[in-house]
């Protein structure tokens, strides 16, 4: 089974509206290729799910830049002005959510869980509108699960079916974001012809279509 | 006052314990790296999946899949760890950590804290803060004693909190603070500053009876 696409393969992929999980940390990890290849479309109203807001010029911010997102659900946006300013002008929604809350929900969605517990934001804002359970005399969130349309993934090393790993603190985010989308797509570093079982960390089936990035072969 | 920060840092870098697993957050608390006591191991955990984090990598180290929490071209230390965010995060928020240390905006009374956003000003997000104050075993403060003049030990905090009653150690470069159930208890002052100067500059109350002087 061939899950090689080239940039028209995955362009045609990306349509108005969808929502979208991005690997990365402060944009380590991030597949820039594939953000390029999204600006170069010009969709809109996007949902972007990912760690933070990158950089204007690096990362998701080049999508915000852009005016491609409606709707940005990170951990934080500190690094990105233009990212505050488009918030506090009402031009983009921002969810901003504990980091391992987040990542936790994205889990969920992939595991097949209604909702994680997580004793993180009781008593705080993150609170408002959200259930909270006691069990054992602790006090716990209900968060829900977070799924997307499509998954961005930066991988290291790939077999030819899309056994991947990942390099250093660029796994980060793209191990559980490849769990948790209808459609996962992986940004590769470098193809090889095997990956050491005992080394892969995402199984081939979890990813639908492979690229190739510019250090391929 | 010679260099504040540093004498922060320094003065942090005394509660750690041979064998420690410890993050620290960016700013100040990340200088407490420099001053780790040399007959102890201990190790830097940060929240991008890393245990051994090292310092800042130099030119010919680079490496763009390596980054500090920062996002800043870091090392990784001899017997070190990579580890994706959902690993890295069971680590921060299921009480493996020995200590987290924070810098922050307010902290109040009764050990709750306020750091990731003042409303209509700045809103730069919580990051891995609020899971790294509610899961670390010990949460140590580290920040300057005013935000130019202005207290930030308060008597409660008034913006949103980063998390309800989780801090244990407030230091400064003035004083070294405890947390107890009852309240703030001032426990050492830096040599150069009195007692009074230091209630001056804390809303909060303080209780003390003997204070120790700081070390710097």
């Amino acid at each position: 089974m061939n899950k090689w696409i080239d940039k028209k393969q995955f362009q045609s992929l990306i349509k108005d509206g969808q929502s979208i999980m991005v690997g990365g940390f402060l944009t380590c990890g991030t597949p820039e290729m594939l953000i390029d290849w999204i600006v170069e479309t010009n969709v809109k109203d996007l949902t972007i799910i990912c760690n933070d807001a990158g950089y204007p010029d690096k990362g998701v911010g080049k999508l915000i830049a852009n005016n491609q997102v409606k709707k940005l659900i990170a951990s934080h946006i500190g690094t990105n002005p233009y990212a505050g300013k488009l918030m506090g002008d009402g031009l983009l929604e921002v969810n901003l959510i504990p980091q391992g809350t987040l990542i936790e929900q994205i889990r969920a969605y992939g595991a097949g869980l209604g909702g994680i517990l997580t004793p993180v934001g009781v008593r705080t804002s993150i609170q408002e509108g959200k259930q909270v359970i006691t069990l054992s005399n602790k006090e716990f969130l209900l968060e829900e699960p977070i799924g997307a349309d499509l998954a961005l993934v930066n991988a290291y090393y790939s077999d030819r079916l899309g056994n991947l790993t990942y390099a250093r603190t660029a796994r980060n985010f793209n191990p559980i974001i490849a769990l948790s989308a209808k459609h996962v797509i992986a940004l590769i570093d470098r193809k090889v012809d095997q990956i050491d079982p005992e080394t892969v960390i995402t199984p081939h089936t979890f990813i639908h279509y492979l690229v190739g990035g510019e250090n391929i072969g | 006052m010679d260099n504040i920060k540093e004498i922060i840092a320094k003065r942090v870098a005394k509660e750690l314990k041979d064998g420690d697993l410890v993050n620290l957050g960016i700013g100040v608390p990340s200088l407490v790296a420099n001053y780790i006591p040399s007959e102890l191991e201990v190790y830097l955990q940060s929240e991008n999946g890393i245990i051994g984090l090292g310092p800042l990598a130099n030119e010919d180290e680079i490496d763009i899949n390596l980054t500090n929490p920062s996002g800043q071209y870091a090392t990784i230390k001899e017997n070190g760890a990579y580890f994706d965010t959902a690993f890295s995060f069971i680590i921060i928020r299921g009480g493996h950590l020995d200590l987290t240390v924070l810098g922050t905006l307010e902290v109040d009374e009764e050990g709750s804290m306020a750091s990731w956003i003042i409303p209509g000003k700045l809103v730069p997000g919580m990051g891995g803060s609020m899971d790294l104050v509610t899961g670390a075993k010990r949460v140590i403060i580290a920040t300057t004693h005013t935000n130019k003049g202005i207290p930030k030990i308060k008597k409660k905090c008034q913006l949103p909190l980063t998390a309800y009653r989780v801090v244990d150690l407030i230091v400064t470069e003035m004083a070294v603070i405890e947390v107890h159930d009852d309240g703030l208890h001032l426990v050492e002052r830096h040599p150069d500053v009195s007692i009074e100067e230091i209630i001056a500059a804390t809303e909060a109350t303080l209780i003390y009876d003997e204070v120790k002087i700081m070390e710097v």
